[in-house]
């Protein structure tokens, strides 16, 4: 089964646990700058959005990449860097329509979201389950739920 | 590993931003945030400066575990001497602003000397530089953060300022970073102010690494689970805040109203935690928004609120003013009682708005609703009248009295100014010293010691004043957190005391928040931080340095002329006793806790410090 991350903007509470345990795992340090997903306070609305890659199955940043650098992972559905091949032209980052491929000044490669390979650390790490792993064909099952609930006919 | 072994000394006088090996022989007697900076203080600063001087030193410092995943690890603290007190100041504070500094690659940040004029400095890794703030000079904390984010076209500076309360010299005025944290409490925001520096911002990539990393996953995942567990730190502080607080111990007779003069406010439940979920009639939304989180915190106790659009305070507020209409930080419990049971004011909304414009323009909510409620008491007994207050009505309950002097400390103008010296100086320059509820010149927080005795005593002997976060016994006689223990008994209360400054000492210098202690012990602290750091760091070697950095606190404050003839309560905590509720005819019983105290911190019957104890503990 594919499974996606799943965002609940309404459980974050901004505490970035997420983007130090993507950090960690990329790149073995505690360094919010060094996460691929990031948490956007709005704070004037009083929100905090965690914002990361879909995965998109047409994605515009693998067909972008002239040297191949991009590839899927069948297992997951991820679309990851190749760093071998990766040549940091930095095409990609211009592709992707959401800002979620970004470039890492210190390795001179483009960094994005892999899934982890199919166990994601910010999904593990968020004390909130304002972002959880679920299954890709029903991401929308939670708010379903909850709309359901709301239409339930009285006794 | 953990910590980065990098000072940044900034001279203002010189105009100068030098690097410099972190000193880790004092590391090894103190870790690290609140302990090793008093450890340079005490080194730095002779006990005897005047702190509004450019001879002060004022030290923004990290714990080892700050920036790390280790749930709360993005506490800062400013260490300095304090111009309210007179003693070691040292305020403690969330949000994003320590990480940072981590995460830029210091463990501190020294700023020493006074700048000729107006100035922030500006960090961005190894890139330190002292600029010009001749702009912002003048501004509010949140003027001054939309500046700089401007100025440097990058929004995920992080920021530490102080307001116009600073810049005029307000003595509790507050550092806020992240438009509302809070370094909070002794006036350090006085000192910045008083060292030209308007702010300090903040970028750093290059990250935070620990000496062990399974076991430091291991450890701190475990402690996260101890944190979600628990009914304080898993459900009452993420649902209802601080502010959890409020009809708890107005229900046990110990929430201080009319300037402490009673310890039941009639109006608790209208500014309650649960005050704030409830819908209001203007836009049927409640004053909460939601709950968050700072740097790393699993817990996430802070308050996102908004005012009643419709409430008065803010209909004059333009675009330039337009937080007051979003959302912003929101009431605490200490923001709540202070400003509004000891003024006798039940208005949540004016609440909130006086404690936006405490964040807005950096200042402490707790001395500044302590002075007006005592400069309330002072106008009921008529020594105070509208002559000195320029017209305000300073009745107890006059909502449109506590704002207007909270907007006239927040600008330094006016009685504000006055209002701005703290109770402790208001209440002498009228002649009536013992209406002040303040211990070392600091204003009491949110506890009436007649109801719950142990924060007398903790008040009394408090390093930085009277303050809460020093010794929070209210854990152990309210919430019996880790045994429960009978708030209107003094016996044991000595032992109690001490335990709890011990332990808030450690908590004070790792980079974690004080709140995880209604969780955790030093048994969840130590493991973390041994993995986390070199060396072996045993519950036991934490426990001794908790012991180690309270005296060196003392030794300090002796020598500055606030030791043992400081321990002491307002004549009203000790003789007054407490009108209604479970502790009705009861005063505080400082004179039984005190020597007990003194006799197991191992300090002479005078409360000094002995040679045994100095050598015991390597001072």
């Amino acid at each position: 089964m594919q499974m996606s991350l799943v965002i609940d903007a309404n459980k974050c509470t901004g505490c970035l646990q997420c983007e130090m345990a993507c950090s960690y795992e990329g790149e073995g340090v505690f360094n919010p700058t060094k996460s691929r997903i990031k948490i956007f306070p709005f704070h004037e609305e009083g929100i905090f959005v965690p914002y990361t890659c879909t995965q998109c199955d047409e994605a515009w940043c693998m067909h972008a990449c002239p040297v191949e650098a991009i590839q899927l992972n069948k297992t997951t559905g991820a679309k990851e860097i190749v760093n071998d091949l990766c040549v940091g032209c930095k095409v990609c980052t211009i592709a992707c329509p959401f800002g979620t491929v970004n470039y890492n000044a210190d390795s001179g490669k483009v960094i994005k979201c892999d899934l982890c390979g199919g166990d994601p650390e910010c999904a593990k790490a968020c004390p909130t389950a304002a972002i959880t792993y679920q299954d890709a064909n029903w991401t929308g099952y939670d708010k379903m739920k909850d709309y359901a609930a709301k239409a339930m006919p009285a006794k | 590993m953990s910590w980065t072994k990098k000072v940044l000394r900034i001279n203002l006088t010189e105009g100068t931003c030098t690097p410099e090996p972190l000193n880790m022989d004092w590391v090894e007697q103190f870790l690290g945030q609140r302990g090793l900076a008093t450890k340079y203080l005490s080194e730095e600063v002779p006990p005897t400066t005047d702190p509004l001087s450019p001879e002060n030193t004022m030290y923004m410092v990290t714990g080892p575990l700050t920036g790390t995943m280790a749930s709360t690890a993005g506490r800062y603290s400013v260490v300095t001497k304090s111009p309210l007190t007179n003693a070691v100041a040292c305020s403690n504070s969330g949000g994003f602003f320590g990480n940072e500094m981590k995460c830029a690659g210091w463990d501190m940040i020294i700023l020493e000397g006074k700048s000729p004029t107006p100035v922030y400095i500006s960090i961005n890794d190894d890139k330190a530089d002292i600029l010009p703030a001749d702009e912002i000079w003048g501004k509010s904390v949140w003027e001054a953060d939309e500046w700089l984010h401007a100025k440097h076209q990058d929004p995920q500076l992080r920021i530490a300022a102080i307001g116009v309360a600073g810049e005029k010299g307000v003595l509790y005025s507050a550092i806020i970073n992240d438009l509302h944290r809070a370094a909070g409490r002794s006036g350090v925001g006085t000192v910045m102010g008083s060292k030209n520096v308007k702010a300090v911002a903040i970028r750093g990539s290059k990250g935070v690494q620990v000496n062990d990393p399974k076991a430091f996953f291991e450890a701190s995942n475990a402690a996260k689970a101890v944190l979600a567990g628990n009914p304080v730190t898993g459900e009452g502080l993420p649902a209802l805040g601080t502010q959890v607080l409020m009809n708890v111990i107005n229900e046990m007779g110990a929430q201080p109203t009319r300037n402490y003069k009673e310890s039941v406010f009639a109006g608790a439940s209208k500014i309650s935690g649960e005050a704030m979920l409830e819908p209001r009639k203007s836009d049927g939304k409640p004053n909460l928004t939601r709950n968050a989180g700072c740097f790393a915190c699993t817990i996430a106790c802070g308050r996102i609120s908004t005012i009643d659009p419709q409430h008065f305070s803010i209909q004059n507020k333009d675009d330039l003013h337009k937080h007051y209409h979003g959302n912003s930080g929101g009431l605490e419990y200490e923001a709540a009682w202070a400003l509004g049971s000891d003024t006798c004011i039940d208005d949540i909304d004016a609440l909130t708005y006086a404690n936006f414009v405490c964040n807005e323009q950096g200042l402490d909510p707790i001395s500044l609703g302590s002075t007006i409620a005592a400069a309330m008491e002072l106008f009921e007994i008529g020594v105070l009248t509208t002559e000195n207050t320029g017209g305000i009505d300073l009745s107890f309950g006059n909502v449109e009295a506590m704002i207007k002097c909270t907007e006239l400390v927040a600008k330094g103008e006016g009685f504000g100014l006055e209002l701005g010296q703290g109770s402790a100086r208001l209440c002498e320059k009228y002649g009536h010293p013992e209406l002040s509820m303040t211990v070392r010149g600091q204003e009491f927080p949110a506890y009436d010691p007649r109801g719950i005795q142990g924060m007398g005593l903790g008040y009394a002997t408090s390093n930085r004043g009277a303050c809460h976060l020093r010794g929070y016994t209210v854990a152990s006689e309210v919430l019996g957190i880790p045994i429960k223990t009978d708030p209107l008994e003094t016996e044991g209360k000595a032992g109690l005391q001490i335990a709890f400054q011990n332990a808030t000492a450690v908590f004070d210098s790792v980079g974690i928040c004080v709140f995880t202690s209604f969780a955790w012990s030093l048994e969840d602290v130590a493991p973390q931080v041994n993995a986390a750091c070199e060396g072996e760091w045993t519950v036991e070697r934490l426990d001794e340095l908790g012991e180690r950095v309270w005296n060196l606190e003392r030794l300090y404050n002796e020598a500055a002329g606030q030791g043992a003839s400081a321990d002491k309560l307002p004549p009203r905590m000790v003789s007054e006793p407490a009108t209604s509720g479970p502790a009705e005819g009861k005063v505080n019983g400082l004179s039984t806790m005190l020597p007990e105290y003194y006799a197991e911190r191992g300090w002479s019957p005078e409360g000094e410090l002995t040679n045994e104890t100095k050598t015991r503990l390597g001072l």
